[in-house]
């Protein structure tokens, strides 16, 4: 990296601005950064057009971070001309990682998405209903606006990614763990997750400790109507909580304010499937043997696996990967 | 008419019950649809929904899991464990866009090779007529 600086490009692809807000938090939390980041490009903050990036050399850019899902053609053709001048690309988040929550779009399809967007929610102009690629402003300028993919992607359905750092958003302190171990010089394999623990969430949520060794219970609860222990492990409340199959490295932050894990530092190294392991371990604490019973516990706590499971790994998830073709190669 | 769909469908089979019944079919001569690959587990509550979401994405149209009737596991509960999990798994999968005829959990005793068989024959059938797997809608190339 030049002269102590490191010439970093951040970009925003399908995201809701919650990983800029981290990575300020994170400079914030320790300022000499500032001194040593070399910014040349970041849409949400500084005035660079694209332009200014085709304009670099080739592998000029330290570092790019990225951040969201790619969703627009826009998006594809960025996160290209990023991987071009970047010598380190690096997904940040859980949109660029897995998908994300925008990810969850997946289970419709574009139509069904843009004719709920545009044409059936009441509140939209009958002018504003039609999303158009061409469109002509008010002044007569005709612009080329991007498409809307067909699916939403994780970054590594489009281009090579290095390095993952994980969470919606990363914590401040993964987020610096990561450019700290960037700048040590001590470069993981590729396609490593940094920044992050290697063991399950359990291991460092403070309330491991009251968890049983077998949990079973009669009803799994949702949090809009229960009444949660504080002191007490959430899984043996019946709280459908991620951490035993979650990638810990947050401290812990929700079960310790009370709240589940609802899994965004995503699946350990060993997991074959995110969603699959957690299914695996959350039918298993339910205590009983009868087929209907079984049933209605899961309909009245678990009535959206989809969405519990893969809050934030739909698009990368074992079945959508690999039976997707995307641009000639599978994802 | 193009050629008839031969559906791939993969049978977790537990090694005291439901592959004893499959041995026994087999020893005792009786026909089954060549449709149905078997994997032999220990049991059938060791079977992650991990794998069975692995078998999908591997191409495999339907999935069976056969274990021993309840009461009968050799390791007491696994069945049950079993029964738990499908159920859940099932409801996901459905949400996934795969119908939920191609995903059964079934209890076979070592002596009935006859249900194997029948379990083997309706899942082909049933399949056959759903077609093969298609999860993800044609969603085009982009360049
Ligand atoms: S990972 Fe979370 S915080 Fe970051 S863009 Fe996606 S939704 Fe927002
Ligand atoms: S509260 Fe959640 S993260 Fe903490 S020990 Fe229990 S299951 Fe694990
Ligand atoms: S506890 Fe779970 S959901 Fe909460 S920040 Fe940590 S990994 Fe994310």
């Amino acid at each position: 990296m030049s002269e102590g600086k490191i010439r970093i490009a951040f970009y925003w692809m399908a995201s809701c601005g919650g990983c800029e807000e981290a990575q300020v938090d994170a400079v914030s939390d320790e300022p000499s950064l500032i001194n040593i980041l070399d910014i040349v490009f970041w849409p949400v903050a500084v005035d660079f057009k694209k332009e200014d990036v085709e304009k670099l050399p080739d592998k000029s850019v330290d570092v790019a971070l990225i951040n969201g899902g790619v969703r627009l053609s826009e998006h594809v053709e960025m996160a290209r001309l990023l991987r071009r001048k970047a010598k380190i690309v690096i997904a940040y988040g859980a949109c660029a990682s897995w998908g994300g929550v925008p990810g969850l779009a997946n289970l419709y399809s574009r139509e069904e998405i843009l004719s709920r967007v545009y044409s059936e929610v009441p509140t939209v102009y009958e002018r504003d209903r039609k999303p158009m690629v061409k469109y002509v402003a008010e002044e007569g300028v005709e612009l080329e606006l991007p498409e809307f993919l067909p699916i939403l992607l994780p970054l590594n359905a489009v281009i090579e990614v290095d390095y993952y750092i994980p969470g919606c958003p990363p914590t401040p302190e993964t987020t610096l763990n990561a450019l700290k171990m960037l700048l040590s010089g001590k470069i993981p394999p590729k396609g490593s997750v940094i920044g992050a623990s290697q063991r399950a969430l359990c291991d460092e949520c403070p309330l491991n400790a009251t968890k049983p060794e077998k949990i079973l219970v009669k009803k799994i609860s949702r949090i809009y109507n229960t009444r949660i222990d504080p002191g007490k492990c959430l899984l043996a409340q019946g709280i459908p909580c991620l951490g035993p199959s979650t990638r810990g490295g947050c401290t812990a932050l929700c079960p310790k304010a009370a709240m589940p894990c609802i899994g965004c530092y995503g699946p350990l190294e060993t997991h074959i499937d995110y969603g699959g392991k957690v299914i695996s371990f959350l039918a298993s604490i339910i205590d009983s043997k009868d087929e209907r019973e079984i049933a209605r516990i899961i309909e009245e706590g678990l009535p959206d696996p989809a969405g519990l499971v893969y809050k934030f790994t739909l698009p990368a998830s074992r079945l959508r990967l690999n039976l997707m073709k995307w641009g000639g190669r599978s994802v | 008419m193009g050629e008839r769909f031969e559906p791939k469908i993969l049978m977790f089979a537990c090694n005291w019950c439901a592959y004893a019944a499959a041995d026994l079919a087999g020893t005792s001569r009786m026909k089954y649809p060549p449709n149905i690959r078997i994997i032999r587990v220990m049991c059938s509550g060791r079977v992650d929904p991990q794998l069975v979401l692995e078998a999908f994405a591997n191409g495999a149209d339907g999935v069976i899991i056969a274990g021993c009737r309840p009461g009968d596991c050799h390791y007491i509960e696994g069945n049950y464990k079993a029964l738990r999990r499908a159920i859940l798994l099932r409801k996901l999968l459905e949400q996934l866009g795969v119908e939920s005829e191609r995903f059964r959990l079934e209890w076979i005793a070592a002596s009935d090779a006859k249900k194997l068989i029948e379990v083997a024959q309706d899942m082909v059938e049933k399949i056959r007529k759903l077609g093969p797997l298609k999860v993800v809608r044609e969603v085009g190339k982009i360049e």
